[in-house]
Protein backbone atom coordinates (compact mmCIF):
# COMPACT_ATOMS: atom_id res chain seq x y z
CA UNK A 1 0.00 0.00 0.00
CA UNK A 2 1.86 2.79 -1.15
CA UNK A 3 -1.30 5.17 -0.58
CA UNK A 4 0.28 6.71 2.97
CA UNK A 5 2.91 8.63 1.09
CA UNK A 6 1.22 10.26 -0.70
CA UNK A 7 -1.14 12.62 1.18
CA UNK A 8 -4.74 11.73 1.99
CA UNK A 9 -7.78 13.39 0.41
CA UNK A 10 -8.76 15.49 3.34
CA UNK A 11 -12.50 14.41 2.58
CA UNK A 12 -12.59 10.70 2.86
CA UNK A 13 -15.99 10.22 1.91
CA UNK A 14 -17.95 13.06 -0.29
CA UNK A 15 -21.84 12.46 -0.53
CA UNK A 16 -23.65 15.32 -2.84
CA UNK A 17 -27.48 15.25 -3.11
CA UNK A 18 -27.87 11.57 -2.64
CA UNK A 19 -31.15 10.58 -3.05
CA UNK A 20 -32.71 6.94 -2.41
CA UNK A 21 -35.65 4.96 -2.75
CA UNK A 22 -36.75 2.01 -1.31
CA UNK A 23 -39.12 0.95 -4.04
CA UNK A 24 -41.31 3.77 -4.58
CA UNK A 25 -40.92 5.46 -1.11
CA UNK A 26 -38.13 8.40 -1.31
CA UNK A 27 -35.98 7.57 2.16
CA UNK A 28 -33.00 9.72 1.93
CA UNK A 29 -33.94 12.86 0.38
CA UNK A 30 -30.65 14.59 -1.00
CA UNK A 31 -27.94 14.69 1.65
CA UNK A 32 -24.51 15.97 1.11
CA UNK A 33 -22.37 15.57 3.67
CA UNK A 34 -18.07 14.97 4.04
CA UNK A 35 -16.18 12.86 6.50
CA UNK A 36 -12.95 14.22 7.11
CA UNK A 37 -9.76 12.00 7.39
CA UNK A 38 -9.26 10.61 11.00
CA UNK A 39 -12.08 12.15 12.61
CA UNK A 40 -14.49 10.62 14.33
CA UNK A 41 -17.69 11.14 12.58
CA UNK A 42 -21.30 9.88 14.36
CA UNK A 43 -24.52 9.82 12.49
CA UNK A 44 -27.75 10.17 14.51
CA UNK A 45 -31.19 10.09 14.32
CA UNK A 46 -33.84 8.48 15.09
CA UNK A 47 -35.48 4.97 14.39
CA UNK A 48 -36.62 5.41 10.50
CA UNK A 49 -34.78 8.54 9.97
CA UNK A 50 -32.23 6.82 7.09
CA UNK A 51 -29.41 6.53 9.25
CA UNK A 52 -29.17 2.88 8.53
CA UNK A 53 -30.38 3.52 4.89
CA UNK A 54 -27.07 6.00 4.88
CA UNK A 55 -24.56 3.55 6.25
CA UNK A 56 -25.65 1.32 4.11
CA UNK A 57 -25.17 3.66 0.84
CA UNK A 58 -21.37 4.88 2.23
CA UNK A 59 -20.78 0.93 2.22
CA UNK A 60 -21.86 1.32 -1.08
CA UNK A 61 -24.04 -2.00 -0.39
CA UNK A 62 -27.13 0.05 -2.16
CA UNK A 63 -27.82 2.00 -5.49
CA UNK A 64 -28.50 5.32 -5.35
CA UNK A 65 -31.44 6.76 -7.75
CA UNK A 66 -28.98 10.25 -8.01
CA UNK A 67 -26.42 11.71 -6.59
CA UNK A 68 -22.85 11.49 -6.37
CA UNK A 69 -20.69 9.29 -3.47
CA UNK A 70 -16.90 9.43 -3.27
CA UNK A 71 -15.10 7.43 -1.19
CA UNK A 72 -11.44 7.69 -0.57
CA UNK A 73 -11.34 10.25 -4.10
CA UNK A 74 -13.05 7.66 -6.34
CA UNK A 75 -16.69 7.97 -7.72
CA UNK A 76 -18.41 4.45 -6.31
CA UNK A 77 -20.53 5.04 -10.02
CA UNK A 78 -17.56 5.18 -12.16
CA UNK A 79 -15.82 1.76 -10.80
CA UNK A 80 -15.59 -1.83 -12.48
CA UNK A 81 -16.37 -5.25 -10.44
CA UNK A 82 -12.49 -5.33 -9.34
CA UNK A 83 -11.93 -1.82 -8.70
CA UNK A 84 -15.06 -1.84 -6.16
CA UNK A 85 -13.58 -5.12 -4.82
CA UNK A 86 -10.17 -3.13 -3.85
CA UNK A 87 -11.94 -0.03 -2.59
CA UNK A 88 -13.88 -2.49 -0.06
CA UNK A 89 -10.27 -4.07 0.98
CA UNK A 90 -9.79 -0.21 2.93
CA UNK A 91 -13.25 -0.40 4.23
CA UNK A 92 -14.18 -2.29 7.59
CA UNK A 93 -17.55 -2.68 9.13
CA UNK A 94 -18.40 -3.74 12.17
CA UNK A 95 -22.01 -4.89 11.27
CA UNK A 96 -24.74 -4.40 14.27
CA UNK A 97 -25.25 -8.05 14.90
CA UNK A 98 -21.65 -8.48 14.25
CA UNK A 99 -22.28 -10.73 11.15
CA UNK A 100 -19.55 -13.07 12.22
CA UNK A 101 -19.80 -16.37 10.18
CA UNK A 102 -21.22 -19.19 12.52
CA UNK A 103 -20.19 -22.06 10.45
CA UNK A 104 -16.24 -20.75 11.20
CA UNK A 105 -14.14 -20.10 14.26
CA UNK A 106 -13.70 -16.90 15.83
CA UNK A 107 -9.96 -16.87 14.43
CA UNK A 108 -11.00 -18.13 10.86
CA UNK A 109 -13.30 -14.89 11.02
CA UNK A 110 -10.92 -13.04 11.60
CA UNK A 111 -8.66 -14.53 8.70
CA UNK A 112 -11.42 -14.72 6.32
CA UNK A 113 -10.35 -11.31 4.86
CA UNK A 114 -6.03 -11.96 4.81
CA UNK A 115 -7.41 -15.76 3.19
CA UNK A 116 -9.41 -13.86 0.16
CA UNK A 117 -7.40 -11.09 -0.59
CA UNK A 118 -3.77 -11.75 0.25
CA UNK A 119 -0.99 -14.36 -0.65
CA UNK A 120 0.49 -14.76 3.10
CA UNK A 121 0.82 -18.27 4.56
CA UNK A 122 -1.35 -19.49 7.01
CA UNK A 123 0.88 -18.90 10.19
CA UNK A 124 1.21 -15.11 9.09
CA UNK A 125 -2.33 -14.94 8.47
CA UNK A 126 -2.98 -16.77 11.83
CA UNK A 127 -0.40 -14.35 13.72
CA UNK A 128 -2.15 -11.20 12.15
CA UNK A 129 -6.04 -12.11 13.55
CA UNK A 130 -4.29 -12.87 16.99
CA UNK A 131 -3.02 -9.59 17.23
CA UNK A 132 -5.96 -8.07 15.85
CA UNK A 133 -7.76 -10.13 18.32
CA UNK A 134 -5.10 -9.02 21.32
CA UNK A 135 -6.08 -5.07 20.45
CA UNK A 136 -9.91 -5.83 20.96
CA UNK A 137 -8.94 -7.72 24.03
CA UNK A 138 -10.05 -11.22 22.81
CA UNK A 139 -6.88 -12.88 23.07
CA UNK A 140 -7.12 -16.67 23.19
CA UNK A 141 -10.57 -16.71 22.62
CA UNK A 142 -9.43 -17.86 18.30
CA UNK A 143 -10.57 -21.36 18.54
CA UNK A 144 -14.07 -20.95 19.81
CA UNK A 145 -17.12 -20.43 17.97
CA UNK A 146 -19.41 -17.12 17.29
CA UNK A 147 -22.40 -19.12 19.36
CA UNK A 148 -19.76 -19.15 22.05
CA UNK A 149 -19.46 -15.77 22.68
CA UNK A 150 -21.35 -13.16 25.07
CA UNK A 151 -22.93 -10.35 22.68
CA UNK A 152 -20.22 -7.57 23.81
CA UNK A 153 -17.63 -9.97 22.76
CA UNK A 154 -19.16 -11.09 19.78
CA UNK A 155 -19.03 -7.02 18.64
CA UNK A 156 -15.62 -6.89 19.76
CA UNK A 157 -14.59 -9.86 17.77
CA UNK A 158 -16.67 -8.18 14.92
CA UNK A 159 -14.33 -5.24 14.85
CA UNK A 160 -11.36 -7.23 15.20
CA UNK A 161 -12.18 -8.60 11.41
CA UNK A 162 -13.36 -5.21 10.38
CA UNK A 163 -9.61 -3.99 10.89
CA UNK A 164 -7.96 -6.96 9.83
CA UNK A 165 -6.99 -5.29 7.11
CA UNK A 166 -5.78 -1.87 8.47
CA UNK A 167 -8.77 -0.31 6.40
CA UNK A 168 -8.82 3.59 5.82
CA UNK A 169 -12.45 3.70 7.25
CA UNK A 170 -13.89 2.04 9.64
CA UNK A 171 -17.90 1.67 9.52
CA UNK A 172 -19.39 0.88 12.99
CA UNK A 173 -23.26 0.49 12.76
CA UNK A 174 -25.15 0.31 16.30
CA UNK A 175 -22.29 -0.90 18.41
CA UNK A 176 -23.81 -0.38 21.74
CA UNK A 177 -27.01 -1.36 20.39
CA UNK A 178 -28.46 -4.13 23.14
CA UNK A 179 -25.49 -4.49 25.02
CA UNK A 180 -25.28 -3.10 28.74
CA UNK A 181 -23.98 0.44 29.48
CA UNK A 182 -20.66 -0.89 30.57
CA UNK A 183 -19.98 -3.17 28.25
CA UNK A 184 -21.35 -0.42 25.89
CA UNK A 185 -18.96 2.10 27.61
CA UNK A 186 -15.79 -0.49 26.54
CA UNK A 187 -17.05 -0.62 23.22
CA UNK A 188 -16.92 3.65 22.89
CA UNK A 189 -13.19 3.18 24.35
CA UNK A 190 -12.36 0.85 21.65
CA UNK A 191 -13.38 3.05 19.10
CA UNK A 192 -11.58 5.47 20.37
CA UNK A 193 -8.35 3.70 20.55
CA UNK A 194 -8.91 2.13 17.09
CA UNK A 195 -8.85 5.87 16.22
CA UNK A 196 -5.73 6.46 17.88
CA UNK A 197 -3.73 3.63 17.68
CA UNK A 198 -4.27 2.88 13.92
CA UNK A 199 -5.28 6.03 12.52
CA UNK A 200 -8.55 5.26 10.90
CA UNK A 201 -11.74 7.03 9.79
CA UNK A 202 -14.22 6.27 12.16
CA UNK A 203 -18.15 6.32 10.74
CA UNK A 204 -20.36 5.52 14.02
CA UNK A 205 -24.15 5.16 13.27
CA UNK A 206 -26.17 5.57 16.62
CA UNK A 207 -28.81 6.38 18.07
CA UNK A 208 -27.39 6.42 22.02
CA UNK A 209 -26.38 10.45 22.53
CA UNK A 210 -24.30 9.91 25.71
CA UNK A 211 -22.16 7.41 23.43
CA UNK A 212 -22.32 9.73 20.27
CA UNK A 213 -20.58 12.94 22.47
CA UNK A 214 -18.55 11.00 23.87
CA UNK A 215 -16.36 9.72 20.76
CA UNK A 216 -17.71 12.10 18.14
CA UNK A 217 -15.71 14.93 16.30
CA UNK A 218 -18.21 15.48 14.53
CA UNK A 219 -21.83 14.45 14.77
CA UNK A 220 -24.26 14.32 11.85
CA UNK A 221 -28.41 14.27 12.45
CA UNK A 222 -30.76 12.96 10.31
CA UNK A 223 -34.26 13.21 10.38
CA UNK A 224 -36.49 12.27 8.10
CA UNK A 225 -33.97 11.67 5.14
CA UNK A 226 -33.18 15.28 5.53
CA UNK A 227 -30.02 16.59 6.78
CA UNK A 228 -31.08 18.40 10.36
CA UNK A 229 -27.38 19.16 11.24
CA UNK A 230 -23.86 18.69 10.80
CA UNK A 231 -21.24 20.07 13.32
CA UNK A 232 -18.94 19.11 16.76
CA UNK A 233 -21.05 17.91 19.42
CA UNK A 234 -20.64 21.14 21.35
CA UNK A 235 -22.54 23.34 18.50
CA UNK A 236 -24.96 20.73 18.48
CA UNK A 237 -25.65 21.21 22.25
CA UNK A 238 -25.67 25.06 21.58
CA UNK A 239 -28.28 24.45 18.60
CA UNK A 240 -31.24 26.43 18.98
CA UNK A 241 -33.42 24.69 16.70
CA UNK A 242 -36.71 23.00 18.18
CA UNK A 243 -36.47 19.70 16.38
CA UNK A 244 -32.87 19.26 17.88
CA UNK A 245 -33.47 20.24 21.05
CA UNK A 246 -36.65 17.72 21.17
CA UNK A 247 -33.99 15.28 20.07
CA UNK A 248 -31.78 16.00 22.99
CA UNK A 249 -34.08 15.74 25.49
CA UNK A 250 -35.67 13.19 24.64
CA UNK A 251 -39.17 14.93 23.84
CA UNK A 252 -41.38 13.10 20.78
CA UNK A 253 -42.08 14.29 18.34
CA UNK A 254 -46.22 15.07 17.50
CA UNK A 255 -47.09 14.78 13.76
CA UNK A 256 -49.27 17.65 12.71
CA UNK A 257 -51.94 16.31 10.91
CA UNK A 258 -55.11 17.63 10.03
CA UNK A 259 -58.41 16.10 11.53
CA UNK A 260 -59.47 14.85 7.72
CA UNK A 261 -56.42 13.25 6.27
CA UNK A 262 -56.48 11.31 10.31
CA UNK A 263 -60.02 10.59 9.55
CA UNK A 264 -59.23 9.47 5.96
CA UNK A 265 -56.13 7.24 7.33
CA UNK A 266 -58.16 5.55 9.60
CA UNK A 267 -60.85 4.57 6.89
CA UNK A 268 -57.94 3.59 4.67
CA UNK A 269 -59.94 5.85 1.85
CA UNK A 270 -56.51 7.92 0.79
CA UNK A 271 -53.07 5.80 0.39
CA UNK A 272 -51.66 5.84 3.96
CA UNK A 273 -49.05 8.53 5.15
CA UNK A 274 -46.44 6.58 5.45
CA UNK A 275 -43.94 8.50 8.58
CA UNK A 276 -40.28 8.16 7.35
CA UNK B 1 -52.00 -1.25 1.48
CA UNK B 2 -55.49 -0.95 0.50
CA UNK B 3 -57.51 -3.82 2.17
CA UNK B 4 -58.59 -6.24 -0.49
CA UNK B 5 -61.98 -7.43 1.27
CA UNK B 6 -63.44 -3.57 -0.62
CA UNK B 7 -62.72 -4.60 -4.05
CA UNK B 8 -65.24 -6.99 -5.87
CA UNK B 9 -63.87 -10.34 -5.54
CA UNK B 10 -63.23 -11.27 -8.98
CA UNK B 11 -61.15 -9.07 -9.09
CA UNK B 12 -59.42 -9.36 -5.91
CA UNK B 13 -58.81 -12.68 -7.08
CA UNK B 14 -57.56 -11.99 -10.31
CA UNK B 15 -54.81 -9.69 -9.06
CA UNK B 16 -54.12 -12.50 -6.82
CA UNK B 17 -52.99 -14.67 -9.16
CA UNK B 18 -51.68 -12.20 -11.35
CA UNK B 19 -49.52 -11.14 -8.49
CA UNK B 20 -47.67 -14.61 -8.12
CA UNK B 21 -47.65 -15.48 -11.26
CA UNK B 22 -45.34 -12.67 -11.75
CA UNK B 23 -43.65 -13.60 -8.60
CA UNK B 24 -43.03 -17.05 -9.95
CA UNK B 25 -41.70 -15.67 -12.89
CA UNK B 26 -39.11 -13.59 -11.14
CA UNK B 27 -38.21 -16.29 -8.90
CA UNK B 28 -37.17 -18.65 -12.12
CA UNK B 29 -35.61 -15.57 -13.73
CA UNK B 30 -33.35 -14.92 -10.69
CA UNK B 31 -32.92 -19.12 -10.59
CA UNK B 32 -31.87 -18.75 -13.85
CA UNK B 33 -29.22 -15.74 -13.70
CA UNK B 34 -27.92 -17.65 -10.42
CA UNK B 35 -27.04 -20.71 -12.32
CA UNK B 36 -25.43 -18.03 -15.73
CA UNK B 37 -23.66 -16.18 -12.56
CA UNK B 38 -22.01 -19.30 -10.81
CA UNK B 39 -20.85 -20.63 -14.35
CA UNK B 40 -18.99 -17.07 -14.80
CA UNK B 41 -17.58 -17.13 -11.43
CA UNK B 42 -16.26 -20.40 -12.06
CA UNK B 43 -14.51 -19.87 -14.77
CA UNK B 44 -13.71 -16.34 -15.22
CA UNK B 45 -13.38 -15.97 -11.21
CA UNK B 46 -9.88 -15.44 -10.80
CA UNK B 47 -9.68 -12.87 -13.31
CA UNK B 48 -12.01 -10.77 -11.55
CA UNK B 49 -10.56 -11.28 -8.19
CA UNK B 50 -12.85 -13.57 -6.85
CA UNK B 51 -11.01 -17.35 -7.04
CA UNK B 52 -13.31 -19.94 -6.17
CA UNK B 53 -11.46 -22.46 -3.69
CA UNK B 54 -11.36 -26.14 -4.54
CA UNK B 55 -11.09 -26.34 -0.33
CA UNK B 56 -14.80 -25.10 -0.05
CA UNK B 57 -16.03 -27.39 -3.22
CA UNK B 58 -13.54 -30.60 -1.00
CA UNK B 59 -15.94 -29.26 1.88
CA UNK B 60 -19.20 -29.33 0.41
CA UNK B 61 -18.38 -32.65 -1.18
CA UNK B 62 -18.28 -34.05 1.81
CA UNK B 63 -20.93 -32.64 3.35
CA UNK B 64 -23.85 -33.19 0.05
CA UNK B 65 -21.76 -36.50 -0.89
CA UNK B 66 -19.54 -38.40 1.23
CA UNK B 67 -21.84 -38.46 4.22
CA UNK B 68 -24.83 -39.34 2.44
CA UNK B 69 -23.43 -42.37 1.56
CA UNK B 70 -24.97 -44.29 4.12
CA UNK B 71 -28.61 -43.48 4.07
CA UNK B 72 -28.28 -43.62 0.43
CA UNK B 73 -27.03 -46.92 0.82
CA UNK B 74 -29.89 -48.34 3.06
CA UNK B 75 -32.76 -46.38 0.65
CA UNK B 76 -31.02 -47.89 -2.37
CA UNK B 77 -30.88 -51.38 -1.14
CA UNK B 78 -34.54 -51.12 -0.26
CA UNK B 79 -35.62 -49.72 -3.29
CA UNK B 80 -33.60 -53.21 -4.99
CA UNK B 81 -35.64 -55.16 -2.54
CA UNK B 82 -39.04 -53.85 -3.16
CA UNK B 83 -38.49 -54.13 -6.89
CA UNK B 84 -37.51 -57.98 -6.98
CA UNK B 85 -40.47 -58.66 -4.36
CA UNK B 86 -43.19 -56.98 -6.77
CA UNK B 87 -41.50 -58.03 -9.66
CA UNK B 88 -41.83 -61.68 -8.91
CA UNK B 89 -45.02 -61.25 -7.59
CA UNK B 90 -46.13 -59.30 -10.79
CA UNK B 91 -44.43 -62.00 -13.16
CA UNK B 92 -45.90 -64.94 -11.13
CA UNK B 93 -49.48 -64.46 -12.60
CA UNK B 94 -47.57 -65.53 -16.00
CA UNK B 95 -45.13 -67.47 -14.59
CA UNK B 96 -42.25 -65.83 -15.88
CA UNK B 97 -40.75 -64.44 -12.72
CA UNK B 98 -37.38 -65.87 -13.82
CA UNK B 99 -37.46 -62.28 -16.68
CA UNK B 100 -37.48 -60.39 -13.14
CA UNK B 101 -33.99 -59.44 -14.08
CA UNK B 102 -35.29 -57.64 -17.14
CA UNK B 103 -37.76 -55.54 -15.24
CA UNK B 104 -35.12 -54.98 -12.04
CA UNK B 105 -32.49 -53.46 -13.75
CA UNK B 106 -33.82 -51.18 -15.94
CA UNK B 107 -36.10 -49.50 -13.52
CA UNK B 108 -33.24 -49.08 -10.95
CA UNK B 109 -30.83 -47.47 -13.62
CA UNK B 110 -33.10 -45.57 -15.42
CA UNK B 111 -35.66 -44.38 -12.96
CA UNK B 112 -35.52 -45.11 -9.41
CA UNK B 113 -31.22 -44.99 -8.58
CA UNK B 114 -31.14 -41.18 -9.89
CA UNK B 115 -34.85 -40.54 -8.35
CA UNK B 116 -34.18 -41.44 -4.59
CA UNK B 117 -30.93 -39.97 -4.79
CA UNK B 118 -32.46 -36.83 -5.94
CA UNK B 119 -35.30 -36.60 -3.65
CA UNK B 120 -32.07 -37.58 -0.64
CA UNK B 121 -30.29 -35.03 -1.50
CA UNK B 122 -32.87 -32.51 -1.58
CA UNK B 123 -34.18 -32.88 1.32
CA UNK B 124 -30.57 -32.89 3.18
CA UNK B 125 -28.23 -30.68 1.24
CA UNK B 126 -31.11 -28.29 -0.67
CA UNK B 127 -32.61 -27.84 2.77
CA UNK B 128 -29.37 -27.29 4.41
CA UNK B 129 -28.60 -24.85 1.39
CA UNK B 130 -31.60 -22.58 1.67
CA UNK B 131 -31.16 -22.82 5.34
CA UNK B 132 -27.75 -21.80 5.53
CA UNK B 133 -28.06 -18.68 3.03
CA UNK B 134 -31.41 -17.86 4.47
CA UNK B 135 -29.94 -17.50 8.18
CA UNK B 136 -26.96 -15.96 6.54
CA UNK B 137 -29.10 -12.95 4.85
CA UNK B 138 -31.07 -12.49 8.29
CA UNK B 139 -27.59 -12.28 10.35
CA UNK B 140 -26.14 -9.65 7.47
CA UNK B 141 -23.62 -11.72 6.89
CA UNK B 142 -24.13 -11.87 3.21
CA UNK B 143 -23.93 -8.00 3.35
CA UNK B 144 -20.42 -8.92 5.23
CA UNK B 145 -19.64 -10.86 2.50
CA UNK B 146 -20.19 -7.49 -0.09
CA UNK B 147 -18.27 -5.43 2.08
CA UNK B 148 -14.79 -7.72 2.46
CA UNK B 149 -14.69 -7.84 -1.21
CA UNK B 150 -16.53 -11.53 -1.87
CA UNK B 151 -19.24 -12.16 -4.25
CA UNK B 152 -21.52 -14.30 -2.01
CA UNK B 153 -22.31 -16.42 -5.18
CA UNK B 154 -19.40 -16.95 -5.92
CA UNK B 155 -18.22 -17.91 -2.26
CA UNK B 156 -21.79 -19.33 -1.24
CA UNK B 157 -22.80 -20.92 -4.27
CA UNK B 158 -20.73 -21.87 -6.53
CA UNK B 159 -19.25 -24.77 -4.18
CA UNK B 160 -22.32 -25.87 -3.64
CA UNK B 161 -23.57 -26.19 -7.05
CA UNK B 162 -19.97 -28.06 -8.09
CA UNK B 163 -20.33 -30.35 -5.41
CA UNK B 164 -23.96 -31.16 -6.39
CA UNK B 165 -22.86 -31.56 -9.97
CA UNK B 166 -20.19 -34.20 -9.00
CA UNK B 167 -21.73 -35.69 -6.49
CA UNK B 168 -25.54 -36.16 -7.24
CA UNK B 169 -24.27 -38.43 -10.48
CA UNK B 170 -22.07 -39.79 -8.65
CA UNK B 171 -24.20 -41.06 -5.80
CA UNK B 172 -26.79 -41.91 -8.66
CA UNK B 173 -24.14 -44.37 -9.98
CA UNK B 174 -23.50 -45.86 -6.33
CA UNK B 175 -27.13 -46.40 -5.89
CA UNK B 176 -27.19 -48.14 -9.03
CA UNK B 177 -24.64 -50.54 -8.16
CA UNK B 178 -26.09 -50.94 -4.52
CA UNK B 179 -29.51 -51.22 -5.88
CA UNK B 180 -28.55 -53.72 -8.28
CA UNK B 181 -26.87 -55.60 -5.66
CA UNK B 182 -29.92 -56.43 -3.36
CA UNK B 183 -32.65 -56.97 -5.86
CA UNK B 184 -29.95 -59.88 -6.79
CA UNK B 185 -29.96 -61.15 -3.20
CA UNK B 186 -33.62 -61.20 -2.89
CA UNK B 187 -33.45 -63.07 -6.39
CA UNK B 188 -31.55 -65.52 -5.37
CA UNK B 189 -32.89 -66.32 -2.12
CA UNK B 190 -36.34 -66.28 -3.40
CA UNK B 191 -35.94 -67.98 -7.03
CA UNK B 192 -32.70 -69.67 -6.29
CA UNK B 193 -30.84 -67.88 -9.47
CA UNK B 194 -27.16 -67.51 -8.34
CA UNK B 195 -26.23 -64.20 -8.24
CA UNK B 196 -23.18 -64.38 -10.44
CA UNK B 197 -25.88 -65.29 -13.79
CA UNK B 198 -27.94 -62.16 -12.03
CA UNK B 199 -25.06 -59.94 -12.44
CA UNK B 200 -23.98 -61.65 -16.06
CA UNK B 201 -28.01 -61.17 -16.87
CA UNK B 202 -27.62 -57.17 -16.14
CA UNK B 203 -24.97 -56.32 -17.33
CA UNK B 204 -26.12 -58.18 -20.83
CA UNK B 205 -29.34 -56.41 -20.18
CA UNK B 206 -28.18 -52.89 -19.59
CA UNK B 207 -26.51 -50.69 -22.22
CA UNK B 208 -24.58 -47.59 -21.96
CA UNK B 209 -27.63 -45.34 -22.79
CA UNK B 210 -29.12 -46.82 -19.76
CA UNK B 211 -26.41 -45.91 -17.43
CA UNK B 212 -26.45 -42.93 -18.83
CA UNK B 213 -30.25 -42.18 -19.44
CA UNK B 214 -29.95 -42.52 -15.63
CA UNK B 215 -26.99 -40.39 -15.16
CA UNK B 216 -28.28 -37.56 -17.12
CA UNK B 217 -31.10 -36.82 -15.04
CA UNK B 218 -29.06 -36.76 -12.14
CA UNK B 219 -27.33 -33.71 -13.62
CA UNK B 220 -30.15 -31.72 -14.10
CA UNK B 221 -31.63 -32.78 -10.88
CA UNK B 222 -28.32 -31.57 -8.92
CA UNK B 223 -28.07 -28.33 -11.03
CA UNK B 224 -32.39 -28.31 -9.95
CA UNK B 225 -31.86 -28.55 -6.15
CA UNK B 226 -28.52 -26.28 -5.96
CA UNK B 227 -30.78 -23.24 -7.62
CA UNK B 228 -34.02 -23.97 -5.87
CA UNK B 229 -32.29 -24.08 -2.33
CA UNK B 230 -30.38 -20.67 -3.17
CA UNK B 231 -33.31 -19.31 -4.92
CA UNK B 232 -35.56 -19.94 -1.55
CA UNK B 233 -32.70 -19.09 0.60
CA UNK B 234 -31.63 -15.60 -0.88
CA UNK B 235 -35.15 -14.71 -0.92
CA UNK B 236 -36.40 -15.02 3.07
CA UNK B 237 -37.84 -12.63 4.82
CA UNK B 238 -38.69 -12.09 8.42
CA UNK B 239 -36.41 -13.43 10.77
CA UNK B 240 -36.39 -17.20 11.79
CA UNK B 241 -39.83 -17.91 10.57
CA UNK B 242 -38.32 -16.64 7.31
CA UNK B 243 -36.01 -19.63 7.21
CA UNK B 244 -38.40 -22.23 8.18
CA UNK B 245 -40.62 -21.32 5.91
CA UNK B 246 -37.97 -21.14 3.13
CA UNK B 247 -36.63 -24.42 3.87
CA UNK B 248 -39.42 -26.06 3.86
CA UNK B 249 -40.69 -24.33 0.53
CA UNK B 250 -37.15 -25.62 -1.04
CA UNK B 251 -37.56 -28.71 -0.24
CA UNK B 252 -41.12 -29.19 -1.39
CA UNK B 253 -40.14 -27.25 -4.98
CA UNK B 254 -36.87 -29.20 -5.08
CA UNK B 255 -39.03 -32.73 -4.78
CA UNK B 256 -41.55 -31.54 -6.91
CA UNK B 257 -39.11 -30.43 -9.47
CA UNK B 258 -36.79 -33.14 -9.44
CA UNK B 259 -40.41 -35.69 -9.76
CA UNK B 260 -41.65 -33.44 -13.00
CA UNK B 261 -38.32 -33.28 -14.49
CA UNK B 262 -37.79 -37.29 -14.65
CA UNK B 263 -40.98 -37.81 -16.56
CA UNK B 264 -40.11 -34.69 -19.07
CA UNK B 265 -36.83 -36.32 -19.62
CA UNK B 266 -38.15 -39.89 -19.87
CA UNK B 267 -40.92 -38.52 -22.48
CA UNK B 268 -38.23 -36.39 -24.66
CA UNK B 269 -35.39 -38.95 -24.30
CA UNK B 270 -37.27 -42.30 -25.41
CA UNK B 271 -39.39 -40.55 -28.26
Amino acid sequence: MNETVQTPPRNVIEVRDLVTHYGDRMILKGISMDVRADEIMVIMGGSGSGKSTLLRHLMALEHHTSGTMRILGEDIDELSGVELVELRQKLGVAFQGGALFSSMTVGENVMLPLFEHTELDRKTMEIMARMKLEVVELGGFETLMPSELSGGMIKRAAFARAIVMDPKILFCDEPSAGLDPVVASQLDDLILLLREALGMTVVVVTHELESAFKIADRITVLDRGEILFIGTPDELRADPSQRIQNLLNRVAEDDNMDADAYLNRLTGEEPAYRPL
Amino acid sequence: MIPTDTRHPIKATTEKIGRAAVAGVEEIGLGAMMVLESFYWLIFGRREKQTVRLGAIAEQCMAIGIQAVPIIALLAATIGMMLAIQGIHTLRIFGAESRVTVGISFSVVREFAPLITGIVIAGRSGSALAARIGTMKINQEVDALYVMGINPVRFLVVPAMVAMLIMVPALTLFSDFVGLFFAGVYVNLDLGISLAAYMDQTIDLLSVDDLMHGLGKSVIFSILIAVIGVVNGASVQGGAEGVGKATTRAVVQSISAIIVTDMLFAFVVTR
